[in-house]
Order: C-alpha cells, then sequence, then structure tokens
C-alpha cells in the first residue's frame, strides 16, 4: 500500500495515493488523454503524464476544453 | 466587317483566349487559408451559451462552420463523468480553436494556450486579452506583447483585436496569423459599428481578416463579408436567437451571400432614380 501525499489540485487541497501525474489523472476519474496538465507551474507534456513522478506538496491544474466564444 | 451569316459562325475558328472564362464551379471553389490550412467554410462559430450540448452540435452542423472556438477551464474533479463538450463536437471532423477568454494578461493567455496545445495538440488558436470586464475591449498592449511570445514558440495566433488599422498592422508584423477586429463588443449583437476601419484592415492585411464579435443577426455577417472579410467569428448571435439552429443556417447563408455579393462588386450607388426599364417604344 502506497503512502498517501498533500497536493493541490485545481485550487484545492487533497490527498493522493498515485505515484505519477497519469495515475493522479486516473484517480480522479478522468481519461490522460482528454486533459491537460500543468505541474507546479510548468506544463507537463501528455506524453510524459505515465513518468513524471508526484512529490508532497504538488501543485496541479488539470484543464480540458469547454464551450466557449 | 460584315457580320457573317448566323449559320456561318460554327465554321468560324473562334479566339478562345477572348471567350469570357465562366468556370460553372467557381461558386464552390471558394476556399480560404489560415496559417496554411485550408477550409471552405468562413464562418467561425463559438460553442458557449447554449442550452445544451445537443443544441450546440445541432447549431455547428447548421452553419456549415469547420472551425469552433472552444474555453479551456479546470475539469470538474467532484463530477468527473460530467458530459464534455468532445462527446457531442469531434475535433477530429471539426478544428477546435482554443481560445484565451477572461485572461486579462499577456501572461495569463500564454499560459492558457500553453495548456491548450497540450490538450489538443495543434497550434492555431484564437488570442484573445481583454482590457475590462464592462466592455470585454481587447488591451492592445498586452495582446501585441502575448502574440509576440506565442509566435515565437510556434503557435498560430488568431488574434482578436481592436478595429484600429496601425494596430492591425502592428499584430501582423508579431506573428499574428489573422486578424480578428470586434465589429462590436462582445456579446453585444450591436452589428458592425465602424465599417470605414474594417475595411480599412481588409485592405492593408496580408493574413485574413475575420469579424469576432459584435455581428447579431445575419445581414450584419453579410456586411462583414460584402467589406472584404475573409470571414465572420460570432456566437452570441446564434446561441441567444429564439431559434439558434436556425438562426445557424441564417449566417451560413449570409456569410455565402455576402461574400459573392463582395466578389460580384456591387453597383454604383446614384444620388437619384435610373429606371430599370427602357424609355423607347413607350406607349
Amino acid at each position: 500500500m502506497s503512502e498517501s501525499i498533500s497536493i493541490t489540485v485545481n485550487g484545492e487541497p487533497r490527498r493522493s495515493t498515485a505515484s505519477t501525474i497519469a495515475g493522479l489523472v486516473r484517480e480522479l476519474g478522468l481519461k490522460p488523454e482528454k486533459v491537460a496538465v500543468e505541474h507546479n507551474g510548468e506544463i507537463a507534456p501528455r506524453s510524459t503524464l505515465e513518468n513524471v513522478p508526484l512529490n508532497e506538496g504538488d501543485v496541479l491544474e488539470i484543464v480540458h476544453f469547454v464551450g466557449g466564444g | 466587317m460584315a457580320a457573317l451569316p448566323l449559320r456561318c459562325w460554327a465554321d468560324t475558328e473562334r479566339d478562345m483566349t477572348e471567350m469570357p472564362t465562366i468556370s460553372p464551379d467557381s461558386a464552390n471553389d471558394d476556399s480560404w487559408e489560415v496559417a496554411g490550412r485550408r477550409f471552405t467554410s468562413r464562418l467561425i462559430v463559438g460553442t458557449g451559451k447554449y442550452k445544451d450540448f445537443e443544441q450546440n452540435a445541432a447549431a455547428v452542423e447548421a452553419s456549415g462552420a469547420e472551425i469552433v472556438t472552444v474555453a479551456v477551464r479546470r475539469v470538474n474533479i467532484s463530477d468527473p463523468n460530467q458530459p464534455v463538450l468532445m462527446d457531442y463536437i469531434d475535433p477530429k471532423k471539426i478544428t477546435y480553436l482554443p481560445n484565451t477568454a477572461g485572461c486579462f494578461t499577456a501572461d495569463d493567455a500564454i499560459r492558457t494556450l500553453r495548456l491548450a496545445r497540450e490538450a489538443g495538440g495543434w497550434d492555431l488558436v484564437k488570442l484573445e486579452v481583454l482590457g475590462e470586464a464592462r466592455t470585454l475591449y481587447p488591451d492592445m498592449r498586452e495582446t501585441l506583447k502575448a502574440t509576440e511570445v506565442l509566435a515565437n514558440e510556434g503557435f498560430k495566433p488568431m488574434v482578436y483585436c481592436v478595429d484600429d488599422p496601425i494596430a492591425a498592422k502592428q499584430l501582423e508584423e508579431a506573428g499574428a496569423v489573422a486578424i480578428m477586429p470586434l465589429g462590436a463588443p462582445i456579446g453585444s449583437g450591436l452589428g458592425i459599428q465602424n465599417k470605414v476601419t474594417i475595411r480599412l484592415i481588409v485592405e492593408g492585411a496580408s493574413v485574413p481578416v475575420l469579424v469576432d464579435a459584435g455581428v447579431g443577426t445575419a445581414s450584419e455577417a453579410a456586411q462583414a463579408m460584402e467589406l472584404g472579410c475573409d470571414g465572420v467569428l460570432m456566437n452570441t448571435a446564434i446561441a441567444e436567437a429564439k431559434d439558434p439552429i436556425r438562426m445557424a443556417r441564417a449566417m451560413k447563408h449570409a456569410v455565402l451571400a455576402g461574400r459573392d455579393a463582395y466578389l460580384a462588386g456591387r453597383m454604383q450607388q446614384r444620388k437619384y432614380a435610373d429606371p430599370s426599364s427602357p424609355l423607347a417604344g413607350l406607349i
């Protein structure tokens, strides 16, 4: 059982047991191929989501496309 | 030279170079290009303010648009199973043009589009940097700054801007792949307020010019095209019509009609009447 860490996702604090960004996205019930992720202020390229490790205190923004003019 | 008897015409060798060249397909072959991508429809529609995704998708279909604008927002973590835009409007069939609506600084807009590129994998984007909430007028200083940075990062920014021919030139020099002046404030439906400046921008631009914002009804879309614009971008005029799908269709026809009228070249205006029926032979 992996240890849980404290992170911030879209402005809200939460705990996660995921070890990578892709793991976190799936833990949230989302599909990695449908979102874009900013990790501690930097774009996390989609091709790297499976490899980028999550660390205590990380700040993430997870966005997608919505209707707009 | 005496006129040849009619039956002789068939035997006369005609100089084909003097024949008018009217291609039957000319009306259908009027595509346009932005940043190396070719499109047939000159109408770009937004995907905001619709009652639901079904209505939105039906309106896009009726408009004939090949490009839709989309916004970039945080996913709803508390309810990840909500339907999403991509389930209804297929990005493989319709080009998603990510926008920076709601951004008030160059940095925010750049950050948003970097994320958009990651989400969509494409570099054609709509840049808008707003100056204030009341008018949603663009902040041109920030817009110009963002255009330069984005162009240097390989983006192809189509840029929402003021209807100012000098600002349009500066944006083009900074790397804008399309100039998109407002006709009137975003969401106002007031129509094209300054036809002179739109025409001046069209005349001075070497990239496509699209009226973005302000169109309220079909005649105003036609007007934008009659001024020589390469296209029109709209959202509210369709989404807030009583029947959005019918208005989407009206806009499609208006853009086609306005474009044809521009290409056809309108008649000269006269101060007084000029009868269309012959005066000779009046009884």
